[in-house]
């Protein structure tokens, strides 16, 4: 049985599931914001800041940022686990793919504290 | 540019006036091209997962709709954004 601790939570299923759910959350955020974008031209400051002061607004956007950390660890992690083996790079791809997850899982930590931080600034 | 955006009325000024900028322009539609196209095939896998399109002649079909969906909204996206 292939023992794997570097994948995201359990089993292969619960990734692939999260992988989905995250998506349907990322796809949703991303039409309304281009939508609401598109839908109002010479947005104002005002309005803006409105947006993303409204509670509901912010929810959206931490689940969203939740959601983008889930999708974007499992995503890279299947990358990884896909290309960077030892056919590809002998004994060394355990340790380069080791190296590729921490360096994508910091990117990923860094990137959610910031927009926790934005958000939370408001 | 979120930040920025949210800090101040002169940051939100700030990140307008820098999105005229033409080079600017190319980056935000290179990427949000790259995020449509992601999206566009992200969406027919989730259809595949429920069961459509898995054949060899839905795969197919379900590629070139791909490609042809995506290049019709990166077009278009240029078109809103130039």
């Amino acid at each position: 049985m292939v023992t794997n601790v570097t994948n995201l939570s359990r089993s292969g299923l619960y990734d692939w599931m999260a992988q989905r759910v995250s998506a349907v959350l990322l796809a949703a955020y991303t039409l309304f914001l281009l939508g609401y974008l598109i839908f109002n031209p010479g947005l104002t400051y005002a309005e803006w800041q409105g947006l993303f002061s409204n509670n509901a607004m912010r929810i959206f956007s931490l689940l969203t940022l939740v959601a983008l950390s889930v999708h974007s660890w499992v995503g890279m992690w299947t990358i990884s686990t896909d290309y960077l083996t030892p056919m590809a790079f002998g004994k060394a791809a355990t340790v380069l793919r080791f190296l590729f997850q921490v360096v994508c899982g910091l990117a990923m930590f860094v990137l959610f504290v910031w927009g926790v931080q934005i958000l939370w600034g408001i | 540019m979120l930040s920025t955006s949210l800090s101040s009325e002169a940051g939100f000024e700030q990140v307008k006036a820098c999105l005229q900028n033409p080079f600017a322009k190319l980056v935000l539609w290179g990427v949000l091209s790259a995020l449509l196209y992601h999206l566009v095939a992200g969406i027919r896998h989730l259809v595949m997962d429920a069961g459509v399109g898995e054949s060899l002649e839905g795969g197919r079909l379900g590629s070139k709709l791909v490609i042809v969906i995506a290049v019709v909204l990166i077009v278009l996206l240029g078109v809103w954004i130039w």
